[in-house]
């Protein structure tokens, strides 16, 4: 009898164990992680390269990109990602940093669309140029404050039409953005999963986008990420630099003012 | 062709830590490509940490080892601007060596 009560309090006491640890898990051994592997971000060879295709000439007229506006003018690269997506008055555009920089590339280097936009998406094992180039790019806002403005109409737009997508649902599961994004304290799997209407979470999240993905070998960048949640959700493919992704970019930018950048970071 | 590595180098109290990047595909010899072809073997054999040309740490990788891997261990006896030289060999006989000094 008396054995049979220990077992059963040591049968509790396990299960209690075992729930506590379920829940918290995730969150403390991501940190644990995210210690050990501090200082060791790959990414930073994609920032490297991507610094020499942004002085690389290429293109019919052989120049490079070192002439492009990304928003503070010419070949200023510090902090024009923490005030992206913006309106170009030169576009007549609200304009992400991919969509400015196929802009850059047709209208300063020559290329057609087409070349501008090719192999756009690392694949594991073959970096993208692009995503070396946003890697460079973005790192030169590092440390410094989300500050995304809505002061141009089509500014508002781009916000309120990236707003419509997130709480969009669709597709053979009808399934959107919000179905993983609007709780806090969720996870998948050992995934947490950011409540992106949180201004916590959403500066959390964006500011530390693009990122090396462990699980791919590769940085990717938001736009990548935006075309595989969109993948994952079984919507239709997404074109990329299309302006839906610009918009819901914007939304997510803007829900994260304030944040402190630093990216592109490192993720699982 | 060997690219660089990012080494990182620094004393804390009677120890330094050092923390090593290195850019390398780590390919096993057992994947394929889309074609279906084998992809072929190309990984790190050994990796030398020397600091001032004492032996500080030296291991054997293999292919169960990740794309561009990061090691990071801390050693006894280092001072501060003491030579720290990093130095790996793979299975195709590439080598690179990169040298800092110890923060």
């Amino acid at each position: 009898m008396k054995h049979l009560k220990q077992l059963l309090f040591f049968m509790i006491a396990l299960q209690w164990t075992v729930q506590v640890f379920a829940e918290s898990a995730p969150v403390e051994q991501g940190d644990i992680y995210k210690e050990l592997i501090e200082d060791g971000n790959p990414a930073e060879f994609r920032e490297m390269r991507g610094k020499e295709v942004w002085q690389q000439k290429a293109g019919p007229n052989n120049v490079s990109l070192k002439q492009c506006d990304l928003g503070k003018g010419p070949g200023v690269i510090k902090g024009v990602y923490v005030e992206l997506p913006k309106y170009f008055s030169d576009a007549k555009k609200v304009m992400d940093l991919e969509q400015r920089l196929i802009y850059c590339k047709t209208t300063i280097q020559g290329l057609t669309y087409e070349q501008a936009i090719s192999s756009p998406l690392s694949i594991a094992g073959h970096a993208s140029d692009v995503e070396a180039l946003v890697s460079y790019i973005t790192a030169a806002s590092k440390g410094m404050k989300m500050a995304v403005k809505l002061d141009h109409p089509l500014e508002k737009e781009a916000y309120e039409l990236g707003r419509k997508l997130f709480f969009y649902r669709a597709g053979s599961h009808d399934f959107g953005c919000v179905t993983c994004h609007s709780n806090d304290d969720k996870r998948i799997r050992l995934q947490s999963l950011a409540n992106l209407l949180n201004p916590n979470d959403a500066q959390a999240t964006y500011t530390t986008w693009p990122a090396y993905r462990l699980s791919q070998g590769e940085v990717w960048s938001m736009q990548h990420r935006i075309i595989d949640c969109l993948r994952q959700q079984r919507f239709p493919e997404v074109t990329y630099a299309s302006d839906s992704i610009t918009a819901l970019t914007m939304f997510m930018a803007k829900n994260a003012e304030g944040g402190i950048y630093n990216a592109p970071a490192i993720k699982r | 062709m060997a690219q660089p590595m990012r080494i990182r180098a620094k004393l804390k109290g009677d120890e330094v830590e050092a923390k090593i990047l290195v850019q390398h595909p780590m390919e096993t010899g057992l994947r394929k490509n889309v074609d279906g072809e084998k992809i072929p073997a190309h990984f790190i054999k050994t990796l030398v940490v020397k600091y001032e040309d004492k032996v500080v740490l030296e291991s054997v990788l293999g292919i169960a080892v990740s794309k561009d891997p990061f090691i990071s261990f801390s050693f006894k006896g280092g001072a501060k601007d003491g030579k720290l030289s990093v130095t790996w060999t793979d299975n195709l006989g590439e080598t690179r060596t990169d040298t800092v000094t110890v923060d």
